[in-house]
């Protein structure tokens, strides 16, 4: 549905700032979230997982855990669907292991117990037989000669010829003379790059309640970024009909894409199949490090040339990413989005998905786009530094518009880079004096964005208020939103729309909240559904007043004749309509079933102060302005929340977080001590400027927010920290260790 | 193992419950009492979502243990309410958007409250450093900051 | 009677790591009305091509992304490209 024709619309509820409908819940404890919910004879589970990066399993034996009284069932694979192909087969892999361990934290098997204590008691009862295999967790390693062959045949056809059976999926894509490319620049830069593996983070643990019945028909209680996603996918693995699994969502405590991905739900469901009885499965933060989420490691390789003007003459990028034992490492997005900013003529990209022997890599916030944008930026940044020329100017100078060539080939719809820059530039910060010891760095940020499936139902009541159910999980406030949109449509206040996350019985099938997908996608539906009862309730005042429905139109909550000729009516207000519904022809339900194509892609800018400490290395962010575009910011507030959670996991990707194996190829750090995300005394405030160039797809231009905020910061970061050390950092995290080294061998 | 007969307080009301010597007061909460407002995100102390006051200290109810409970004095997020009306903390998080997902909203409010109650006029380096055990993935804590420091200044004015 | 349409010529711009499975060429021309055709006709075309449209792809019309419609309307004038499947976080 494109943007409406309707220039100067005068938004009344869109665009302000009401408090959210689930604030009450959520301020006094109240809210449900995956491991608030109980049910009468409750089981709980704990899942055996695998001590070592690559093993064999010999031989599993539960025979002592089972004589341990309360011990009520135990799964191992064996219990699962066998006929699984596909990317499910992959899931089910993950979720269970086949016969071999491929990580650290792979799951083994898994026990039902009448307590969780007694549950955990089990585990340490069953006795696992390995046989240990070479393993090998680092990407450029994994595609060594020698590196352990983890599955032999992943490979598809995209693979060239030669290389390590690691490598499963690759990609190419580019255009134009990059010979030629750099042939014309003044300077050319070329270096390698680094980033480890980060996770989401979310501060709740994966957490469900399952009920399934000999009969193949269940009940599952989750938090989940997409509960219809769930429900395919544990139907699938269980070998169950999708229909006969009611899924619904718990509210959530953080997904960040890590919660679009399925890992102890079809467990839960397989002990209660077994027992017949409900059974509560929650992982514990360790089993939530290392079984879960986390983000690829990436080694890249950037060789980009500059005229002394500033004109980028040519770029190119080779990404290598593992993604764990399982295909799917987000190579062709880095690559996509590497040089997306920019207008180049010649320009190539090369992606190497590689296996390792480490988790199952999830969806985190723009996949692959974070580090792409961190090899990039920073080489444009010792361009501009050693040109001496300002790093938004040459930006602006060589900037992606409407009607230029994309880097991976299509030309660009409306954006708004140049509106980010131009802001960016003006705003105070950028021109603010720095302190010694300080650096400034900046970098642009794209994301593509995503629509999918999408249903929504708009219920009025006769009070004249209106039910939206929506069937995407509400992870960052789109519940007020959605109201909002609703009741700018039906022209009655804010406070008269509730907003519902539908469980899988009630609305037809939704995608996962991922893509920055839900204000955009959902947003739109519950529109066009507001639209759909805002025709039907202009056909009732149609009946009563005997005229044509297209004689009707409804302005600010009524139905009005549309002009002179319709007739001389007096406006029926929307709350009148409902009142008699019930004997004018019935219920008033508004409905939107559709895939929307026309989610606008996404561009930010960020501008960091970054302070080093030359003496113990430590680097600290003391300044922070997020410029994006959101296209139409329905909830400021909750747009600027988007950007300003954006920056700060950004903050931790750059300097903090990492993920540790040791040589063993076990998880170091499985906690949040030693895996340390940005703390409220690390950070600054977050200044925010929000942009609005409309987004052609979306009746009032709304472009998605949620994971464009995260492109920009390990590059504006790594920028100003290396203008603050006075030496380039290659490789994140820049832990203090990585900087003081990197000032050592400066000098 | 045998369960343990612990006598309590929680939010004012006295309470007893039945729990294993080695559940933490934690679960005790939420799995004994029905008190599901404390949230275990990491079980190490590390993220705060389980904050509760022990006696008026604040602490991590993952690092107490059920039967330590035993005569104490326990306040969670539940008894931060007054009935129906909120605490003026909670209604400046809703006003603020001090929240996302919310799940480490009931422990920064206990945190906060704690805060506001020794120290009524913090700078916001000493609310940062307050809550730097409080994690949130969400917000970057801008608005949690901004949320905490209003609240501050109403009640300083009203007092 | 059935009615035979007449499908309109379309150049599909492939990504260049597709080349060795479409005979070499990243420029493709085949005949579609719709994004659905495309996909159709790429397999018959160039059957090499099959897993990677099964693993998922959109197609960009004229710098609009079509995730997965199978059902929006292209003709010669359009400017088509094939993109991995978009998704996110």
């Amino acid at each position: 549905m494109a943007l409406d024709n309707q220039k100067n619309r005068e938004f009344k509820i869109v665009g302000t700032r009401p408090d959210r409908p689930d604030g009450l819940d959520k301020v006094t404890g109240r809210a449900k979230f995956g491991a608030d919910a109980y049910a009468t004879g409750m089981l709980h589970a704990a899942i055996l997982r695998s001590p070592h990066a690559h093993a064999k399993i010999i031989r599993i034996s539960t025979e002592k855990a089972e004589k341990l009284p309360g011990v009520k069932a135990i799964v191992t694979r064996e219990d699962f669907s066998k006929k699984v192909t596909g990317e499910n087969w992959n899931v089910l892999e993950n979720v269970m292991a086949g016969d071999t361990a491929l990580y650290d934290g792979h799951a083994i098997a898994a026990v039902a117990a009448t307590s969780s204590l007694i549950a955990r008691d089990a585990l340490k009862l069953m006795e696992v037989e390995y046989e240990i295999l070479p393993h090998v967790t680092d990407v450029d390693k994994a595609m060594g000669k020698s590196a352990p062959v983890i599955r032999a045949g992943a490979s598809d056809k995209s693979v060239p010829e030669g290389l390590h059976p690691n490598v499963v999926r690759y990609h190419e894509s580019g255009h134009g003379d990059l010979s030629a490319g750099f042939e014309a620049a003044d300077l050319v830069i070329e270096d390698t790059f680094k980033t480890e593996a980060t996770h989401q983070g979310y501060i709740e643990p994966h957490a469900c309640l399952a009920q399934l019945g000999g009969d193949g028909k269940g009940e599952l209680w989750c938090c989940t970024q997409g509960h219809f996603h769930v429900q395919k996918t544990c139907a699938a693995l269980l070998d169950i009909e999708t229909s006969a699994l009611r899924v619904t969502a718990s509210e959530i405590g953080g997904g960040f894409g890590g919660k679009t991905a399925i890992f102890i739900e079809p467990v839960a469901l397989a002990l209660s199949r077994k027992t017949n009885r409900p059974v509560k499965l929650v992982m514990n933060r360790s089993e939530v490090f290392r079984a879960t989420g986390p983000t690829s490691s990436t080694s890249m390789d950037i060789k980009i040339g500059m005229k002394k003007d500033g004109t980028i003459t040519a770029g190119s990028g080779v990404f290598r990413l593992q993604g764990g034992a399982f295909p799917g490492a987000p190579m062709e997005f880095t690559a996509m989005c590497a040089f997306a900013p920019y207008n180049l003529e010649n320009v190539k990209q090369i992606g190497y998905d590689v296996l390792s022997n480490r988790p199952k890599q999830a969806a985190y916030r723009a996949p692959g786009s974070p580090m792409a944008a961190f090899a990039v930026e920073s080489i444009i940044d010792e361009l501009c530094n050693r040109l001496e020329l300002d790093p938004i100017e040459v930006r602006l100078k060589n900037a992606s518009r409407e009607g230029t060539k994309a880097s991976f080939g299509p030309k660009w719809d409306r954006i708004g880079l140049v509106e980010c820059l131009e802001a960016a530039k003006q705003h105070p910060h950028y021109s603010a004096p720095l302190k010694k010891g300080q650096g400034r760095g900046v970098s642009s940020g794209f994301w593509f964005n995503h629509g999918g499936e999408t249903a929504v139902t708009l219920a009025l009541s006769e009070d004249g208020t209106a039910a939206l159910s929506v069937g995407t999980p509400d992870i960052g406030g789109s519940r007020a939103s959605m109201c909002q949109m609703a009741a700018e449509e039906l022209g009655i206040s804010y406070d008269k729309v509730r907003t519902t996350i539908a469980d899988t019985a009630t609305l037809g099938y939704n995608e996962v909240s991922h893509g920055s997908r839900v204000t955009y996608a959902s947003g739109l539906a519950t529109i066009k559904a507001a639209r759909d009862a805002v025709k039907k309730l202009c056909a009732r005042a149609a009946k009563k007043w005997n005229i044509d429905e297209e004689a009707v139109i409804w302005e600010d909550g009524f139905a009005k004749p549309s002009g002179p000729n319709a007739g001389d009516f007096e406006p029926i207000p929307l709350a009148k309509l409902t009142k008699s519904m019930g004997r004018t022809g019935g219920p008033i339900v508004g409905h939107f079933e559709a895939t929307p194509e026309g989610a606008g892609v996404s561009f930010a800018t960020h501008i960091v102060d970054a302070e080093v400490d030359q003496e113990t290395g430590r680097a600290h962010v003391v300044r922070y302005t997020v410029v994006q575009d959101a296209g139409k910011a329905i909830h400021p507030s909750y747009v600027e929340g988007q950007y300003q959670g954006g920056a700060a996991q950004g903050i931790g990707w750059a300097l903090n977080e990492e993920y540790i194996y040791g040589e063993d190829g076990r998880l170091q750090n499985t906690g949040f001590l030693d895996y340390r995300i940005p703390v409220a005394s690390d950070l600054p405030m977050i200044d925010t400027v929000i942009i609005e160039v409309a987004n052609p797809g979306h009746p009032y231009g709304v472009r998605g927010v949620g994971e464009t905020s995260i492109c920009p910061p390990l590059a504006a970061i790594a920028n100003a920290v290396s203008n603050a050390a006075g030496v380039r950092l290659k490789e994140l995290p820049m832990s203090p260790v990585r900087i003081l080294e990197a000032i050592k061998n400066k000098t | 193992m045998n369960k343990i007969h612990v006598n309590t307080s929680v939010n004012g009301d006295n309470l007893e419950f039945l729990c294993d010597p080695r559940e933490t007061l934690l679960d005790a909460l939420r799995d004994r009492l029905n008190l599901t407002g404390a949230k275990e995100g990491c079980g190490t102390g590390d993220c705060g979502a389980c904050s509760v006051t022990l006696d008026d200290r604040l602490v991590c109810s993952c690092l107490v243990l059920g039967v330590e409970a035993e005569g104490k004095s326990i306040g969670t997020v539940e008894g931060i309410a007054e009935g129906e009306n909120l605490h003026p903390l909670q209604q400046k998080f809703i006003e603020h958007a001090a929240l996302q997902c919310g799940i480490c909203t009931p422990g920064i409010l206990v945190a906060t409250k704690a805060l506001l109650e020794k120290n009524p006029d913090p700078t916001e380096t000493e609310v940062r450093y307050w809550l730097a055990g409080n994690l949130c993935r969400c917000t970057g804590y801008d608005k949690i900051i901004k949320a905490v420091m209003d609240t501050a200044r109403d009640l300083r004015e009203a007092s | 009677m059935r009615l035979l349409k007449i499908k309109h010529k379309i150049k599909v711009n492939l990504w260049s790591g597709l080349k060795h499975l479409a005979d070499g060429s990243t420029e493709v021309e085949i005949y579609a009305n719709t994004t659905g055709d495309i996909l159709t006709s790429l397999v018959e075309q160039f059957p090499s091509l099959k897993d990677t449209i099964d693993a998922g792809v959109s197609i960009v019309i004229d710098g609009k992304v079509m995730a997965y419609s199978l059902t929006e309307p292209v003709n010669s004038e359009n400017e088509i490209y094939l993109l991995q499947r978009i998704k996110g976080g």
